[in-house]
């Protein structure tokens, strides 16, 4: 976390020069070597002859794992030497038998900390056929260690189907492994991006879902409605969103579990909408018209228990409840003309506002820590041309982290609060994106239809 | 005796003698008698009436003969051949009178006449005006939106003389359509984002609600709903576009 605080800071300077930053990001960011992400080595992990397409799946799916983490600097092949360990007692100690050949030198722990690959971290192992399926046994050294057991980080099994899905899996699971093992979060490979998509000439809206790099796409609801504003609980288990399918907007909650949907009591009101799950998955805040105006509601899951949570004179809505805490409420309000950000506790007392004025100010989105809140704004730009900013709600300091003329809007932080996802129109029609938290590392996730309104959810 | 037996047989002589003679003679016979005149038959007579003897046009009337002496009757108007006495009923297009005439067995006729006088069945209750279907009404009603500012739902003055003509409009339309129901829809321009412009529109169409509720239109005959910036009519990125977007939109429900 400290690593990003210093992004945060270094960006901060960089918004004064705007410009410099787009062009050359990383010179701004990168402070010192202190800041930098680990280094870490991933050789090409060797498997049996008959999957090999299998195989380079696997390890391609690694690498890009561990990369979109973007906590770790993965040190590219051509500095490694020409062969690795396939298991711990293949590291040899004796570094006085280590060769002058430094391509030679793969079975040292010291071949991997020393230049060219300077590397702190070594992934290695091997896939075996077992019955037709294939077994990782994979590893983690720390190479800046002397002996193979100060080394040892961590080693696990695992097993796959021998196809490429199987093998993505496996990949996932390993590298989620790795992450975690080396205390970097759980990055993004297994999780899940929700979002609203909408086919090219059509007007009817589905949530549908992604993986964090775009694939396997799936549609989720089948309403041949409006489906708009999706939310997941914090467990992954249950979906909420906005549907029209009834006339009117109200919410309905699924289990996607099994797809099917839960009950949902929406109270009597011509709007039910943008539901929030509180952490412990005990509750869903919600807004709804039912006293004339959008107000902030809290429900059981079940829409049960019934409390107004909001009394203002302006709309309340689109809550989002603090993922660590569970006592913050922040929400959107007009209470001061244009729509800006506003936290309120979960019983609705100490209304204040968080976002500066100016423009509107929307869509806020807790990062996991629950210390600071992603929105959209347009401050510095026309009505409707918003970009994605932080807000460290302790000391109110903003950050900008898109700077692009056209939409960027309804951020969602990654489970591991190390990237953002969001929705923006700069290429033309709105898709969706991702980015690291410091708003570098741009990847645009879909391109088919139109696409908006992403949340990231843990699986 | 036998002087009885005698004479007898002496005058059948002398009768088959004179009668002999006579042939011979040609003597001219008495012209024979003239045959009996066959006795007289009676004249006939016959009589009809029609009941009911006025009828409107499609309906029935009963036609009741009945004659002496009769042989045969005959009915004109295409009946033909009918009883000498009988009844039957005719469905006379137009005033008809119908005749029978009866003949006895001596040629010798009677005719009687009865006439059904075919009145035009009133004319059927002038059919009610056409009216429109409700659809069609609705659209010529001259419906329009009531436009909104930039993040605003309150009701500017054209808003609200728009929506005014809008109430006069549906309160006529309800006299004549007591069935019809009408929905409130409020649209955001696009430069919002969907979820504030739900409650955004949802607020612009309970405004328009209220306003006509205050108009006197019946609050039952209203709903509403927020379309947010779903439904745009057009999409073009322009203020003259967004402006159509940001309005309240009265339907037919």
């Amino acid at each position: 976390m400290r690593d990003h605080w210093m992004r945060a800071v270094a960006l901060v300077a960089a918004i004064a020069c705007p410009s410099a930053a787009q062009q050359q990001p990383d010179a701004v960011i990168v402070l010192s070597d202190e800041q930098r992400d680990p280094r870490i080595a991933l050789p090409e992990i060797r498997g049996p002859i008959g999957s090999a397409n299998a195989v380079d799946q696997f390890n391609d799916e690694v690498w890009k794992a561990l990369e979109a983490s973007g906590r770790l600097d993965i040190v590219p092949r051509s500095f490694y030497p020409r062969s690795a360990p396939r298991k711990p007692e293949d590291i040899q100690v004796d570094t006085s038998k280590m060769p002058k050949d430094l391509g030679a030198r793969g079975l040292w722990l010291g071949g991997w900390a020393d230049t060219p690959v300077v590397a702190r971290y070594l992934v290695y192992g091997q896939i075996d056929d077992v019955d037709g399926r294939l077994a990782l046994q994979g590893y983690v050294a720390d190479v800046s260690q002397e002996s193979v057991e100060a080394s040892y980080i961590f080693g696990k099994r695992y097993y796959s189907e021998a196809n490429a899905a199987g093998a993505r899996g496996m990949a996932f699971d390993f590298a989620r492994d790795i992450l975690k093992n080396l205390g970097l979060g759980e990055g993004l490979a297994g999780t899940r991006i929700y979002y609203v998509h909408r086919d090219e000439g059509d007007d009817r809206k589905e949530i549908w879902a992604m993986d964090y790099d775009g694939r396997n796409k799936q549609r989720i609801t089948n309403y041949r409605s409006l489906c708009l504003t999706p939310a997941i609980s914090p467990d992954g288990k249950r979906i909420a969103f906005t549907t029209f399918v009834e006339g009117v907007p109200e919410i309905y909650v699924h289990s996607l579990e099994t797809g099917r949907r839960l009950q949902f009591y929406n109270q009597d009101a011509s709007l039910n909408t943008t539901p929030s799950f509180s952490p412990d998955n005990s509750a869903i805040y919600f807004a709804s018209s039912a006293s004339g105006r959008s107000q902030i509601y809290r429900a059981d899951p079940d829409g049960g228990n019934l409390r107004r949570v909001s009394y203002s004179r302006a709309l309340d809505v689109h809550p989002s409840v603090n993922p660590k805490t569970g006592a913050q409420i922040a929400f959107v309000s007009g209470a001061s003309g244009m729509p800006q950000v506003y936290l309120m506790d979960s019983e609705g007392a100490n209304r204040r506002r968080i976002s500066g004025g100016g423009g509107d100010a929307v869509q806020p989105a807790w990062d996991p820590s629950g210390e600071r809140l992603a929105f959209a704004w347009t401050r510095g730009y026309e009505l409707g041309n918003y970009n994605i900013f932080l807000v460290d709600v302790a000391s109110q300091r903003y950050t900008q982290l898109t700077h692009s003329r056209g939409r960027n809007d309804h951020p969602s932080f990654s489970p591991s609060g190390t990237h953002i996802v969001f929705a923006s129109d700069r290429m033309g029609s709105t898709q969706i994106w991702s980015m690291r938290a410091d708003g570098t590392q741009l990847r645009q996730l879909t391109s088919r239809g139109v696409n908006e309104s992403p949340v990231w959810a843990t699986r | 005796m036998r002087s009885k037996h005698s004479i007898i047989l002496i005058a059948a002589a002398i009768f088959l003698t004179l009668f002999a003679f006579g042939c011979k003679k040609e003597a001219p016979p008495p012209p024979p008698p003239p045959p009996p005149p066959p006795p007289e038959a009676p004249a006939p007579t016959v009589s009809i009436t029609a009941e009911p003897s006025s009828i409107e046009r499609g309906k029935a009337a009963r036609l009741t003969w009945s004659s002496t002496n009769a042989a045969s009757a005959e009915m004109n108007q295409g009946i033909g051949a009918v009883a000498t006495s009988g009844n039957r009923e005719v469905f006379p297009t137009r005033s008809t009178e119908y005749t029978i005439t009866v003949k006895n067995a001596d040629g010798k006729s009677a005719s009687a006449s009865a006439t059904v006088t075919v009145r035009a069945p009133p004319p059927p209750p002038p059919p009610p005006p056409p009216k429109p279907d409700l659809s069609e009404a609705f659209s010529d009603a001259g419906i329009a939106d009531a436009l909104f500012d930039y993040d605003k739902s309150d009701l500017r003055p054209d808003a609200q003389n728009v929506l005014r003509a809008n109430g006069t409009a549906i309160k006529a339309l309800l006299e004549d359509y007591p069935e019809a129901a009408f929905l409130l829809e409020g649209h955001c321009d696009e430069r919002g984002t969907t979820e504030y412009n739900l409650a955004l529109g949802d607020r612009r169409a309970t405004a328009a609600m209220e306003f006509l509720v205050n108009l006197g239109v019946p609050a039952s005959k209203l709903s509403k709903v927020s379309l947010g910036e779903e439904r745009p009519v057009c999409t073009d990125e322009d203020e003259s576009c967004y402006q159509r977007n940001r309005r309240a939109h009265l339907r037919l429900r």
